[in-house]
């Protein structure tokens, strides 16, 4: 199927008035989740995973994908009126976007930050659209060897990305890995890790882990401080909201890298939408004619990581639909929730499930021009969310979350389990180890070892299998040149370079 | 005073996870007449996670983590354990609505009529969206 062809099927598909509300509702999310400090897109997806298994699979992605790319929107209003990110995304859009705020250009800075996730937003889209499809053909040549070694380079660049210490991130990918093999091992029926628990024999719920470490590990940071922070008003009208002239022509350059930016580094796994914003911000400053205003409120300063950030989101979701590999972990809930209604996203996704695929390639078309409409006009309306109470916010996290596990499985056994990963999660934030890995070890980890196994036994037990075949070998190779970086001080001190700015 | 850093402490917990895992893996077949076993995967990351809790022990940083506030999220969490631990005799509604109560009138400090009334609308909420509403059973 040629890609018009496809566009025209998924328009149908997300057209449709169930699809459309989905959307709608999605994207609303999203920007509610988006502006709320300490409720993020995989937290708020986490917890709605259980009740989708309600809904048709297209009308469920759309929304999902609806809050993932709809959060990154509504965070930058947080970092624009409180200078505090709504997600991490947007937390190098503080910068620039609180300082326009405290000038009394909150109204520019709201304005631009909307359109430039818009074009950005749309170009990312683009660009899933055109480079999914061949990638997918290209993939269709992989077998066990090559995507145990794409597993392990996808693993190895969150671990080089996810924390200041690898040893951290590394255990934490390795302790997901071994909650993915808690259970039935599904070649000789050895029940592993299983404690004497009957419950424990099918298996840790991946849901039971991300809700447990992302919602309530984060509402249990959150409820570390007392305070709740001031919000600075919001112009109210239009007008007041809308970038001049001169604004758009100064942006044209950050609308147009932060597009392309976004998408590449969306495509790498594991670097995710703030590294894109923040290197987006540096090109940005870089090649700018007043760069030494950068920091003091310059339209650039939004324009240019908020681009980057929503275009990132199209790049994110080539691998996670083609290869089946996830490169944070938002889009590691987004792979189990895919399981979890019977799909297998890999090479062949796209050509078994072109509805599905098309309708949400064209939902996201749909997505971003709701989210325009939503962003501008409404952004006031939306700022009131910053004044929902924090001491009911959290009791209805909590309530959903246990809801979200109990209405899945019937078991209270999940929901201990759940208070004892929100405090493995708690505890992980304060001993600074990255959650990502450890999800996206957890959502890796069976698929990686049946494909070692898998390739042992084509290979009768020689590893020379994973570096005889040229794809798995220089794959393997990357994977290994990234975990050995910290013992190259001249990149390791890059790396790190590039972390605490996205920590600042 | 390596001794009493958190990296410390955390490698020693997770070099113990670590040691498990190995004594376990070591205890089911490496390889079988098929191929790997189901102790191959477990004895490496096994073996993985020692490595690299042991250098956590030995070189990981020595300064300590921010503590301040962690009884508020502690005491959160104890209330959110309680919770789900009696759940099965007295059910979601007087379990949730305690610990609603607890947050709103213990962590926050808020009147216990404030507190009362958001724990009895979040529960009635919570009864109209889900059973209601949406057909999905409460615990």
């Amino acid at each position: 199927m040629d890609i018009a062809a496809g566009l025209i099927q998924g328009f149908a598909v997300a057209l449709q008035p169930a699809n459309l509300l989905w959307c709608f509702v999605g994207v609303l999310l999203g920007t509610v989740v988006g502006i709320m400090p300490g409720l993020g897109p995989p937290a708020t997806i986490a917890m709605l995973l259980p009740l989708t298994a309600l809904m048709n699979p297209a009308g469920a992605m759309i929304m999902l994908a609806g809050i993932y790319y709809g959060a990154k929107y509504g965070g930058s209003t947080t970092s624009i009126l409180l200078n505090v990110p709504g997600e991490s995304a947007s937390v190098v859009t503080c910068l620039d976007g609180y300082a326009m705020a405290r000038k009394g250009r909150a109204g520019a800075a709201l304005g631009i930050a909307a359109i430039a996730s818009f074009i950005a937003g749309t170009v990312g889209v683009l660009g899933l659209m055109l480079v999914a499809p061949p990638l997918a053909r290209f993939a269709l040549a992989f077998s066990a060897p090559e995507y145990f070694a794409l597993m392990a380079f996808g693993l190895s660049m969150v671990v080089l990305l996810a924390g200041r210490s690898m040893a951290k991130a590394l255990l934490a990918t390795l302790v997901g890995l071994w909650i993915a093999g808690i259970g039935t091992d599904l070649f000789t029926s050895t029940s592993r890790f299983t404690f004497g628990r009957m419950e424990l024999l099918s298996g840790i719920d991946f849901v039971v882990v991300a809700i447990g470490i992302f919602a309530i590990g984060e509402v249990l940071a959150n409820m570390e401080a007392r305070e709740e922070p001031q919000v600075l008003p919001v112009p109210k009208g239009l007008r007041n909201l809308l970038p001049t002239m001169q604004d758009l022509r100064d942006c044209r350059f950050a609308f147009a890298q932060g597009s392309v930016i976004g998408f590449l580094v969306g495509v790498l796994p594991g670097a995710g939408s703030t590294i894109a914003s923040f290197i987006s911000y540096g090109v940005e400053k870089a090649f700018s004619r007043r760069r030494e205003e950068f920091g003091t409120g310059v339209i650039e300063g939004v324009a240019a990581p908020e681009g980057a950030n929503n275009s990132e989101t199209g790049g994110a979701l080539v691998p996670l639909l083609t290869l089946g590999i996830p490169g944070s972990g938002t889009t590691a809930i987004l792979l189990a929730a895919l399981v979890l209604w019977g799909f297998k996203p890999g090479p062949l996704f796209i050509a078994e499930n072109p509805n599905l695929f098309w309708g949400l390639v064209a939902s996201m078309y749909i997505g971003n021009v709701m989210l325009l409409v939503l962003n501008l006009p409404l952004v006031p309306v939306f700022a009131q969310v910053l004044r929902t109470p924090v001491y009911v916010l959290y009791p209805l996290i909590l309530g959903v979350s246990i809801v979200g596990i109990y209405g899945a499985s019937g078991s209270l056994f999940d929901l201990m389990l759940l208070a004892a990963f929100g405090l493995l999660g708690y505890l992980m934030r304060k001993l600074d180890y990255p959650s990502a890995p450890l999800i996206l070890g957890l959502v890796l980890g069976g698929a990686m070892e049946r494909a070692l196994r898998q390739s042992l036994m084509m290979s009768e037990g020689s590893l020379s299998i994973l570096v005889s075949r040229p794809i798995s070998a220089v794959m393997l190779s990357f994977a290994v040149v990234i975990l050995l970086i910290p013992l190259f001080s001249r990149f390791n001190s890059w790396r790190l370079r590039a972390l605490e700015q996205k920590d600042s | 005073m390596r001794r009493r850093s958190p990296d410390f402490w955390s490698g020693l917990a997770l070099a113990a996870l670590g040691g498990y895992i190995v004594i376990q893996a070591r205890g089911w077949d490496y390889l079988t007449e098929d191929g790997p076993g189901p102790g191959f995967f477990p004895l490496w990351y096994g073996l993985g996670i020692l490595a690299c809790s042991a250098f956590l022990v030995f070189f990981g940083k020595d300064s300590p983590s921010d503590w301040r506030g962690a009884g508020r999220a502690l005491a959160t969490w104890a209330a959110l354990a309680v919770s789900v631990a009696v759940l099965k005799w007295v059910g979601f509604a007087l379990s949730f609505a305690a610990l609603t109560f607890f947050i709103v009138a213990v962590m926050y400090r808020r009147p216990p009529v404030v507190a009362a009334l958001v724990a009895l609308g979040v529960v009635a909420g919570f009864y109209a969206v889900f059973p209601l509403a949406l057909g999905v059973a409460l615990p």
